[in-house]
């Protein structure tokens, strides 16, 4: 077989390019444009940047984003972890099917069913006990929800492949259970840990059904924002934020990649060394 | 070396020693795993000092018991005693033992130093005097200069160390090894077996080593246990246990030894006289084994102890007719692969004490194959 692409693999490449980010591209390439109406070119202009920054109801908007991004995550991820611990080491205690099956329950659940379940739930908590009451803190319980699944299937995972007799090694020199899983297991499953918190941080930044479901006046995500924004005519300034969110993450994923790449080379640099060092 | 080892032993035979009180005591122990029975009953002592090793085939329950001893498993049924204590609630982290695993569990996260200081660390033991005793035990495994490497920057060879010096480090009274020498070339695994021998001498450790590598635990042991199907077969010092395996199965299993199916004629008291289809030949044994007349046994003989000639020594027993049919010449011995005129194919190896080329025996050359009447064991089962 020849090394050289033949031209039919080159069409299907750029095609499959074309289909990934075709519409990406336009969406930075709109965010400048100067004319009001989004979809129709009148030249060069940068202002819908500033202007963007001058939106105070959408500044609002990220900042509760962020909130109920950073703490749905944190607790998520918390909670998730000790979950995935529990179902990957404890192989038999009672109910362990049930558990499981509700753990990863909202994965497969509809969004449209989650969200009105859990707005019953509040209406009738409220109705109860006078709490909560709808806004942020509604959406970030929600949050933790759904995205405590997905934590909780990645944590799993990552138990596990962990070599059980780390721990077993660290009970044996001494160490009590708390102890080696906050200074062995829990170093070493660091990175499903961060990857786990960054997963559930993205969904939660951009869901819009459970959060529309759950949220009350006061307290709107930005996903609902450029949702109502976009009903209404899309702005262009809703394609400069959304240039500025592709760019975040672009930079985001790029730098992540990089430090990984680096880092498993001088891995696989000092395995070589020490393979050698050692005849 | 060995010599000196095996003299040291002779004197110090505490198994052989009614009075000895021993460290760990196994008593009926049983471990099941839903409907497996990894450990069947097992009762064994095993006295301070020794190195004791736990031989027998994958899935035989020697990993299985080991793990009872450091606490990672609890006996189904039964007790286990280490220095006099009952073990049954005491967790691995109270208990007087360290473990070598066969994976090595290194902390990749931690760098030799931490991972070594770590058992210290647990115990709150002074910095100054942990700083010693680390850079101490690295010495020994000569692992110093790489004390701040992470366990992905060491080889195979290095991480075992490191994982020996974290086991050896705590000074604990039983040291456990779960097959530790298995991933090392055959170089650094004799340097190594001298090495835990040495240690095993200088600080006076129990040792109870897991291995399916009956050389291993020729080498290392001053007592094997053999399993076999969650039971303990025989128990004995390495000689006992080659020299005279009491079943087939330990005859088979421990080097490689001819296996002839026959019936006893005669047992008296000073001799035994086996007759047997498949030898050939009767077999005569120089003393009695008690059983009784027309009993089935096996006659296990070890290849070395069988010889080769080309005349008859004409006495009627122990000498048998046969066909060489492949020499395998393997430097320091040659081993002969006869097939008898009853049919059965014998091992006989010879050692090389003169030039290949001047040994008179070649490819399909008749010969007897003889033996001495104390070389031959009887077995009833």
């Amino acid at each position: 077989m020849s090394n050289r692409l033949s031209w039919f693999i080159i069409l299907m490449l750029v095609v499959g390019f074309i289909f990934l980010y075709g519409p990406m591209v336009s969406v930075v390439i709109y965010s400048f444009n100067d004319n009001k109406l989004a979809t129709l070119w009148g030249g060069f202009s940068t202002r819908w940047y500033p202007a963007l920054l001058a939106n105070d109801q959408m500044l609002r908007a990220a900042k509760h984003s962020l909130i109920i991004g950073v703490v749905s995550a944190t607790f998520a991820t918390t909670f998730g972890t000790i979950a995935g611990y529990v179902l990957a080491r404890y192989r038999k205690f009672r109910g362990r099917t049930l558990f499981s099956g509700m753990v990863t329950a909202p994965l497969v659940m509809p969004e449209v069913i989650t969200g009105l379940s859990l707005l019953l739930l509040f209406v009738a908590m409220k109705d109860l006990f006078g709490w909560p009451n709808r806004g942020l803190m509604t959406v970030i319980l929600a949050h933790i929800t759904f995205t405590l699944s997905y934590v909780t299937i990645v944590m799993q995972s990552r138990f596990t492949t962990l070599d059980i007799s780390l721990e077993e090694a660290a009970l044996d020199l001494g160490a009590r259970p708390l102890k080696v899983f906050m200074v062995i297991t829990l170093p070493i499953v660091a990175p499903a840990i961060i990857s786990g918190w960054l997963l559930s941080f993205t969904i939660s930044l951009d869901d819009l059904v459970i959060t529309s479901y759950t949220n009350g006046p006061g307290s709107t995500t930005l996903p609902q924002v450029i949702f109502s924004a976009v009903r209404l005519g899309v702005n262009p300034s809703i394609n400069a934020l959304a240039t500025i969110i592709i760019a975040v993450v672009a930079f985001g994923v790029v730098t992540s990649h990089i430090l990984m790449t680096r880092a498993e080379r001088r891995r696989q640099r000092d395995i070589q060394m020490a393979l050698q060092s050692n005849k | 070396m060995a010599a000196e080892r095996a003299k040291a032993d002779s004197q110090t035979e505490t198994w052989n020693d009614p009075d000895a009180v021993p460290y760990i005591r196994i008593e009926n122990v049983t471990k099941k795993f839903g409907d497996f029975v990894a450990v069947n009953n097992v009762s064994l002592d095993v006295y301070r000092g020794e190195l004791f090793a736990l031989l027998g085939g994958s899935g035989c329950g020697k990993t299985t018991l080991l793990r009872m001893l450091a606490g990672f498993e609890q006996p189904t049924t039964g007790k286990i005693y280490i220095d006099g204590v009952d073990m049954a609630d005491i967790p691995p982290y109270e208990r007087p033992t360290n473990m070598m695993f066969q994976s090595y569990a290194l902390f990749p996260h931690m760098t030799v130093e931490q991972n070594v200081s770590f058992g210290l660390k647990q115990d709150r033991v002074p910095a100054d005097e942990i700083k010693k005793r680390v850079g101490d035990i690295l010495d020994m495994v000569q692992m110093r200069n790489f004390a701040h490497r992470k366990p992905h920057q060491l080889s195979g060879g290095q991480r075992q160390r490191v994982a020996l010096a974290r086991s050896l480090v705590k000074e604990p009274k039983l040291l456990l090894l779960d097959e530790p020498l298995g991933a090392l070339d055959k170089k650094l695994r004799e340097a190594t077996q001298f090495e835990i021998m040495n240690i095993q001498d200088r600080l006076g450790i129990t040792f109870m080593v897991v291995t399916h590598d009956q050389e291993e635990a020729m080498t290392l042991a001053t007592r094997i246990g053999v399993m076999n199907h969650g039971q303990i077969v025989q128990v004995g010092t390495p000689k006992e246990i080659y020299e005279y395996p009491n079943t087939k199965f330990v005859a088979d299993f421990i080097g490689s030894v001819n296996l002839f199916e026959g019936y006893i004629q005669e047992d008296e008291a000073d001799h035994v006289l086996i007759a047997s289809e498949e030898a050939g030949c009767p077999i005569y044994i120089d003393h009695g084994i008690s059983a009784a007349p027309g009993a089935e046994v096996f006659v296990a003989i070890r290849p070395e102890k069988l010889e080769l000639s080309k005349t008859s020594t004409g006495t009627g027993h122990n000498c048998t007719p046969g066909t060489v049919k492949g020499v395998a010449y393997m430097g320091n011995l040659s081993v002969y692969l006869v097939q008898l005129d009853s049919g059965k194919e014998v091992k006989i190896s010879m050692s090389n004490q003169r030039r290949a080329a001047e040994h008179a025996i070649d490819w399909d050359d008749r010969v007897y194959v003889t033996w001495h009447a104390n070389s031959p064991v009887a077995l009833l089962s």
